[in-house]
């Protein structure tokens, strides 16, 4: 019988498999950040081991770094004794490392892919929930725990038991004006947080195959929002062309060698999924959260539900609270929330592409007084090439912030986060209860909104912005 | 890693569903460079409310989690599992818990029990109704038993054998593995010359 692409992927990496036993899963690239890493490098030290393959490992500094004066030592003592940990622990265990100030800096998820590191049929991990944005170059790749992450700098293998498939088709062709984020959100709302347990998701259909690379990182990155333990995509020549002739792609012979095992990377066609879901992305629109969890949206044009719209008695009261404290009520028209910050950026929505299209929106017009606009790059390499553009001037012409690269806003760990009740428009994953800071009130939106709702300070699309622009939903 | 047989203490009832990482621990306390002290995080947000459950004396010494469904979704940060064992807590007792959470768990000794939904809302019933009252958590037997007489709640509990297997013996994982070193070594012997390397030999 055929298998699926995710269990292709699997086999070939597994180093030993027996009964009642988990698998030993070879591990092919193994990326490391400063925070979930010093305990794991801890543990090798005070057992006398050392990291078996530094030359599959690569360290960047995101998470926690300052997008304002990062060539000054980092303001606050706490933040700088985590990254200085993460320095030493590189020097002394021969990892790469690429230190706030180096080209190569950024969000570790933006990072591999632009290295070419990401390549089609690997197994990938790091210590962080959204390395699932390296599915969408049809790499197993997940997110792992501090104790998972010394596992692997000592065997560059993991013990993983073999997780259930699903195939998440979505047909047709999105409307011009809706993104990737909207058809994540979407899917999210549709499944839970919950809906994806237990499962590798592989998404496909003519949807998908039309997405850029970029926007289906977007989607493979939020695969964890709604539970899955991976997600991917076959690798196409969509995918070819993005990895060709970057710095760690291979070259020549190998070149060939290596695209011609890639396409037998597909799912074949008589193998089975688990469990398949199949949605229609031509009916899509823009689709942003009012809640606590990413499974809390509705459509832009939508408005905020009341509890009693859910028959679940946990939903229910898991509304209750959301509204409560997102300080929303009922019946409230989505477009008249008021926003006080927008962020642009995170690995969900800061590379090159999502910058492009937030200046595209922006251009000409101003942010909205009362209202800050806050960019942030993913990796040094997309603010220099949105500085080649000229993308930073359109931003700091319409009064936004323009910002160096890291995780800033996304997880409020840096000194970029929301005051108590201050309201945000934001590119990122996850609007968990302070996660953007304690007691701020997270709305996620794809990037066209979120530059638009900059502009209006309300909650907007482009096509709110001007009269010549055809509505969007 | 401790062994875990069984465990009896002081049943917490936290009546939320989908307590996501950033509610156990929120980013900013993740800066330490240990594995220690990070109970002074744990749910933060919730912890300047007086109702909140923990502030209340009868459940402050709580050293058994009683939580709604899809509990320690979110990030894949250990701390919340050592946020938890920092300030006291064995077991965390769920309708349904998050992948790597679970993973998590398991991996630093913390137990993660998955019951029935019902069960999780009669141990709250009656650990609302006793506050203070204890929970076993039994992993040889797989059961969580609260109360006694005709209320008692007795009742089964999933987790995989070979997380158990390994809680019950406290076996550490790295040393597990680096017993497959050959086969470890074997593999690599037949990977692709032209899969990535992050350096290269000069
Ligand atoms: S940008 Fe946000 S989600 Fe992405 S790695 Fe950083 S903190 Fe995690």
């Amino acid at each position: 019988m055929g298998r699926t692409l995710a269990e292709k992927v699997w086999d070939e990496h597994v180093v030993r498999s027996a009964q009642g036993e988990p698998d030993l899963l070879y591990i092919d690239l193994h990326l490391i950040h400063e925070v979930t890493s010093p305990q794991a490098f801890e543990g090798l030290r005070l057992a006398g081991r050392e990291v078996r393959r530094p030359d599959l490992t690569l360290a960047t500094e995101d998470h926690n770094v300052p997008t304002l004066d990062w060539d000054k030592p980092i303001a606050d003592p706490v933040s700088r004794t985590q990254v200085d940990t993460l320095r030493r622990n590189a020097g002394e265990f021969g990892v790469r490392l690429h230190p706030l100030g180096d080209v190569e800096q950024g969000i570790v998820h933006v990072v591999g892919p632009q290295l070419g590191l990401t390549q089609p049929g690997m197994t990938i991990v790091c210590g962080d929930s959204h390395t699932s944005t390296h599915g969408a170059f049809g790499a197993i790749a997940f997110g792992i725990g501090t104790s998972e992450v010394e596992h692997v700098l000592a065997t560059q293998t993991l013990m993983q038991a073999k997780p259930k498939t699903m195939s998440v088709t979505i047909d047709g062709s999105l409307p011009a004006g809706v993104t990737a984020k909207d058809m994540v959100l979407t899917l999210i709302a549709h499944t839970g947080t919950g809906g994806g347990q237990g499962y590798i998701v592989e998404y496909r259909g003519q949807a998908i195959e039309e997405l850029s690379m970029e926007g289906r990182m977007t989607v493979c990155n939020m695969s964890i929002e709604w539970g899955a333990k991976a997600g991917l995509i076959a690798p196409d020549e969509t995918t070819f062309a993005y990895i060709e002739g970057r710095p760690e792609a291979p070259r020549g012979a190998d070149w060939e060698a290596a695209v011609a095992h890639w396409r037998t990377l597909v799912t074949d066609d008589d193998a089975t999924f688990d469990k398949e879901i199949v949605l229609d992305a031509s009916t899509m629109t823009p689709f942003v959260t009012w809640g606590t969890n990413p499974g809390q949206g509705v459509p832009l044009g939508g408005t905020v539900p009341a509890p009693e719209d859910f028959e679940e008695p946990n939903a229910r009261v898991a509304t209750e609270k959301a509204l409560e404290y997102m300080g929303l009520t009922a019946g409230t028209p989505m477009r008249d929330i008021r926003v006080d910050t927008v962020f642009v950026g995170s690995c969900t929505n800061g590379r090159i592409e999502d910058l492009r299209l937030a200046a595209e929106v922006i251009r000409g017009h101003r942010v909205a007084a009362g209202t800050r606009l806050l960019v942030v790059p993913g990796s040094v390499r997309v603010r220099l090439q949105a500085e080649e553009e000229g993308l930073d001037l359109v931003f700091k012409e319409a009064g936004a912030e323009w910002r160096g690269a890291g995780c800033s806003m996304c997880l409020g760990m840096n000194p970029d986060q929301l005051a108590p009740q201050e309201r945000s428009a934001s590119t990122s994953n996850r609007n968990f209860e302070g996660r953007q800071g304690k007691g701020g009130r997270t709305h996620l939106v794809s990037v066209p909104v979120a530059a638009a709702t900059a502009v209006r300070g309300t909650l907007s699309s482009p096509a709110d912005l001007g009269p010549t622009t055809e509505g969007d939903d | 890693m401790d062994a875990f047989t069984t465990h009896t203490g002081v049943g917490v009832p936290l009546r939320r569903s989908n307590v996501d990482t950033d509610q156990i621990i929120p980013a900013v306390y993740l800066k330490r460079v240990t594995r220690t002290g990070f109970e002074d995080g744990l749910f933060a947000a919730w912890r300047n409310d007086p109702d909140f459950v923990l502030n209340r004396s009868a459940y402050a010494a709580g050293s058994v989690l009683v939580a709604g469904p899809d509990f320690g979704t979110g990030s894949s940060r250990e701390h919340a599992v050592w946020a938890l064992q920092n300030y006291g807590f064995k077991a965390v007792i769920s309708a349904r818990f998050a992948d790597i959470f679970r993973g998590n768990a398991g991996k630093a000794g913390l137990l993660a029990a998955e019951v029935d939904d019902k069960v999780v809302q009669r141990l709250w019933e009656h650990l609302e109704a006793n506050p203070g009252a204890s929970v076993t958590v039994d992993l040889t037997s797989r059961t969580v038993r609260a109360g006694e007489g005709e209320e008692a709640i007795v009742d089964s509990f999933d987790i995989d054998d070979y997380t158990r297997w390994r809680l019950l013996e406290g076996l550490d994982d790295i040393g597990i593995t680096l017993g497959h070193d050959a086969d470890i070594a074997a593999y690599e012997a037949g990977r692709p010359a032209w899969k990535p390397a992050t350096q290269h030999a000069r």
